[in-house]
């Protein structure tokens, strides 16, 4: 649809401003070219951090040395699980979907605060940067796995600082994304936009954005104190100056647990928009779905202690943990049966953002049900710190919040980019990016069943058949990855034009030509109705 | 080695599976149920066989069931892993009692009469509590055979309990991440007959593992194979972590000290020093910190041993 000769005014990508080419993107303020700033940063850090999982998956295709020794093995680690935890999968959907969705989806014209996103980008290049830098400099790359635990974090002689400092940085990137979504969501809904009349994907946001910004400032502090520490040797963490290892152990996880629900919550919101929309079906109990987005962010703070069940902590700390534990999977199994009740009587049209969903809640599924086994106590002690731990993380965060955001980049190619992607090849690379994730992480519960413990560069023999067929999971999900992204880029030449609802969705982007004009709305809209209204008329 | 159909390796195994399998069950059955469910509502209600949707708001009933259910469930499962690992927390009276160290990238266990070995040596149907203590970083001691893992923390007190009740040998993995070497820092738990296990315990030398009495030095490299030290130094040229032995004594040797660069000749002083003052004197192109001081654990009469076995590993 021609967005020039119907509304007079040009689509955000033709917007010419005050600069040009390149400047015209990284000095804009405009949500929209900023989500897509976020898009292709954040795709390019996939990239290297995928490769290096690949390569990972290669040395351990068999015990011993296959391409690569244990210092470069544990530098991959690093790198790879600093670069998708707090590059990726942090600012993932937040970033990408909601700058350039949640002011159209409440009918505003921008963030509440567009100069402080920008600022928030060049802080998350910063970190960037910052990380690449330890990569090069001094004695060698960080060696201690993302979570940086301590005192380890202060023996060896990998280049910590950069690292950690980068890492702060990023998390200050994620703090002000959280606080501009805050206000804008308080501020800048449409005329009639009451609270339940929002739709979900900016209620998740909402919940994110509180635990973005009430969690991150306690990882930016305890960041902090591990380069006061590592600098000015103050004995915070460290034994040897009269530290204790076990505080920087709770004060990384009081972060790092809701961090996850960072991860998973905006995944969540996608995936009940993209299931609404295809199955031509109002949400199943959306004052629910609404209620335990709200209640996970919440419950979520309260169980970091289920990572340090082996640490040392007292014996009724650790009940209570696992109590909880078990309690905040509660709401996300509500969030399940509304999802497949939103089905039941739909009308649901098979587009491959629909298929992601489905397969969405299966691994998920799985994610959460491994998640509850290592949530008991008894079963924990075996499975902690194993390979089982590896698989369960990958399938909620790779399998959550990696399938939710391939889900949405095929869900709003269209408005985002005004092409229609190509859906044969679309699903054929979902095909093989799922059939290769099953093989690449499902055999990884088994291996930490039989006791291999994680961050291992080397193993038994008994280990070894298990590692074969991961590693060839990990060639077919990378071929699958490779399929989906070319596709995509390819589409954006080749692709039909897309009309301004290819999907029949109901929320507000929709009524908005494909790409959206530079101001969004040329009237600002007036809400009437509830999200997601298909009563036939 | 390690089999997991040992089923009753450890006092630990039954509790575990009861709650692994508990949960894992139940949740199979959600999960192929609920997929079932949700591929059948995908083919029945397609928009190709039911072209128009049925609008349905939520349904409170509904949602009150399969939140209670859950919840149930939930306590259940909770339950069964908490029944699970309380007896983990409390050691028998009468157990035996070893001190597990463990530092980069090796474990040492310590019995009471001044018994030391690398691997767990213990008696089978015993209860062992182990006493575990950390030399720098966090390390793990995980032994999968017996369902068991505990942290070890530098300078905070910790114990593990179990008992063994199959004679054999099970695999010990260190499962915290501890460095370069970590996936190498292993050790053979050795459960052994009662008899076995008192004339082993009775035998009075201070190391167990078989090494050639002939070579040369044999008591020097027992000494280094009970203390870790192979973990990161090699006799046969290999730089591991640290320098090798090989042809190093009488040689001249580069070392930082205080900052500045200095040639010395290693003679039985230095070595002495390298030993129980690792870090004034750090050998040039290799980092700081690593190797701790061996002060509290080799007597000079254990170094002389070592310094001996250093010198027949000469070329000349
Ligand atoms: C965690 C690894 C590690 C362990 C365990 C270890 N060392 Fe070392 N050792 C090193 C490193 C690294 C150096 C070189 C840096 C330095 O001089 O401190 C070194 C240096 C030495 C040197 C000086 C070598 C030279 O070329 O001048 C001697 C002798 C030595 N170690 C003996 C021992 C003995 C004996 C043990 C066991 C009781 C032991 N080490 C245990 C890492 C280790
Ligand atoms: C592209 C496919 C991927 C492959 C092949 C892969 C593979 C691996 C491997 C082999 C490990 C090491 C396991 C071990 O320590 O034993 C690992 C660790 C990890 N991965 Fe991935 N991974 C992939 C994608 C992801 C994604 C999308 C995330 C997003 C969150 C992620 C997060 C992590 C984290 C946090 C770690 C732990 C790092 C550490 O131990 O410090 N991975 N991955
Ligand atoms: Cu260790
Ligand atoms: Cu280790």
């Amino acid at each position: 649809m021609n967005t020039q000769k119907e509304f007079g005014e040009p689509g955000y990508l033709d917007y010419k401003g005050r600069y040009k080419g390149l400047f015209s993107w990284i000095f804009s303020t405009d949500h929209k070219r900023i989500g897509l700033l976020y898009l292709f940063s954040i795709l390019s850090l996939f990239a290297i951090g995928a490769t290096l999982g690949l390569l990972m998956k290669f040395e351990l295709i068999a015990p011993g040395k296959t391409i690569m020794g244990p210092q470069a093995y544990n530098a991959f680690f690093t790198l790879h699980g600093i670069v998708m935890i707090f590059a990726v999968v942090i600012p993932g959907l937040p970033a990408v979907f909601g700058n350039f969705l949640l002011p159209i989806m409440i009918g505003a014209k921008d963030v509440a605060f567009p100069k402080l996103n920008l600022f928030s980008w060049y802080l998350y290049v910063t970190g960037v940067v910052l990380v690449i830098i330890s990569q090069f400099a001094g004695d060698g790359p960080p060696d201690t796995g993302w979570t940086f635990y301590a005192p380890y974090s202060f023996r060896t002689t990998g280049t910590m600082l950069p690292a950690v400092f980068g890492a702060f940085v990023l998390g200050f990137s994620s703090i002000l994304t959280g606080l501009n979504f805050l206000v804008t969501i308080h501020r800048m809904r449409a005329p009639g936009m009451t609270w339940l009349k929002m739709p979900l994907f900016p209620w998740s946001l909402y919940a994110t954005a509180w635990v973005q910004l009430l969690a991150t400032p306690i990882i930016g502090i305890t960041l902090l104190m591990v380069v006061a520490e590592r600098t000015l040797h103050i004995g915070f963490f460290d034994p040897s100056l009269g530290g204790d290892p076990l505080l920087y152990q709770h004060l990384f996880w009081t972060y790092s647990h809701p961090a996850v629900y960072i991860m998973i919550l905006p995944a969540m919101g996608a995936i009940s928009e993209i299931i609404t929309t295809f199955s031509h079906k109002t949400i199943f109990g959306y004052k629910f779905m609404v209620v335990s987005v709200l209640a996970i962010a919440f419950v979520g703070y309260f169980v970091w202690g289920h990572h340090m069940f082996t640490s040392g902590m007292s014996g009724t700390a650790l009940y209570t943990f696992s109590l909880l534990t078990f309690l905040v999977a509660i709401p996300s199994a509500i969030k399940v049966f509304n999802w497949i009740s939103t089905m039941h009587k739909g009308s649901i049209d098979l587009q491959t953002p629909f298929y992601w969903a489905i397969a969405f809640i299966f691994v998920f599924m799985i994610g959460g049900f491994s998640g509850l086994i290592l949530g008991s106590l008894a079963a924990n002690v075996h499975l902690h710190n194993t390979n089982f731990v590896v698989a369960h993380f990958h399938f909620i965060v790779f399998g959550g919040t990696g399938f939710a955001f391939f889900g949405a980049m095929h869900y709003w190619f269209p408005k985002i980019t005004g092409k229609m992607y190509d859906k044969t090849w679309a699903n054929i690379g979902l095909i093989l990016f799922f059939i290769g994730f099953i093989t690449l992480y499902g055999p990884m519960f088994y291996l930490g069943f039989k006791g291999m413990p994680r961050r291992y560069f080397d193993y038994d023999e008994v280990f070894h058949a298990g590692n074969i067929i991961s590693t060839m999971g990990s060639w077919v999900l990378y071929s699958g990855l490779a399929i989906i992204i070319i596709n995509l880029f390819a589409s954006l030449k080749g692709g039909a034009k897309a009309p301004s609802d290819p999907w029949g969705g109901k929320t507000l982007e929709w009524t908005i030509p494909s790409p959206p004009p530079v101001e969004n709305f040329t009237e600002t809209p007036v809400v009437t109705k509830g999200p997601y209204d298909y009563k036939q008329v | 080695m390690y089999s997991t159909t040992a089923t009753d390796a450890s006092n630990f195994v039954s509790t575990f599976n009861t709650s692994f399998y508990f949960i894992a069950g139940i949740s199979l059955l959600l999960l192929i149920g609920l997929t079932v469910i949700m591929l059948y509502f995908v083919f029945r209600y397609n928009n190709k066989k039911n072209k128009v949707a049925v609008q349905n708001e939520g349904n409170t009933r509904l949602e009150i069931i399969w939140t209670v259910i859950p919840i149930l469930l939930a306590i259940a499962m909770f339950y069964y892993g908490w029944a699970g690992w309380k007896p983990m927390n409390k050691a028998p009276k009468d157990a035996l009692k070893i001190t597990s160290v463990a530092r980069m990238w090796s474990f040492s266990f310590q019995y009471e009469n001044g018994k030391q070995s690398p691997d767990l040596v213990i008696p089978v149907n015993t209860p062992v509590k182990l006493n575990l203590v950390s030399l720098d970083v966090i390390h793990s001691i995980f032994i999968p055979a017996f369902r068991v893992k505990s942290d070890m923390v530098p300078g905070r007190e910790k114990m593990m309990w179990f008992l063994p009740q199959t004679v054999g040998d099970f695999d010990l993995y260190c499962s915290e991440y501890c460095g370069l070497r970590h996936s190498y820092m292993n050790a053979t738990v050795k459960v052994l007959s009662n008899e076995d296990y008192t004339s082993w315990y009775a035998d009075s030398s201070k190391v167990i593992t078989a090494t050639e009495e002939s070579v040369p030095g044999a008591e020097g490299l027992k000494i280094m194979i009970n203390q870790g030290c192979n973990a990161c130094h090699s006799s046969d040229g290999t730089k591991i972590v640290g320098p090798s032995y090989m042809n190093l004594y009488g040689e001249k040797q580069v070392v930082i000290r205080e900052g500045k660069e200095v040639t010395v000749t290693v003679d039985d002083e230095y070595i002495k020093r390298a030993i129980n003052d690792p870090n004034s004197e750090i050998v040039k192109g290799y980092p700081k910190g690593l190797m701790q001081s061996y002060k509290a654990t080799l007597s000079d009469d254990d170094i002389s041993k070592i310094i001996e076995y250093m010198k027949s590993l000469n070329d000349k």
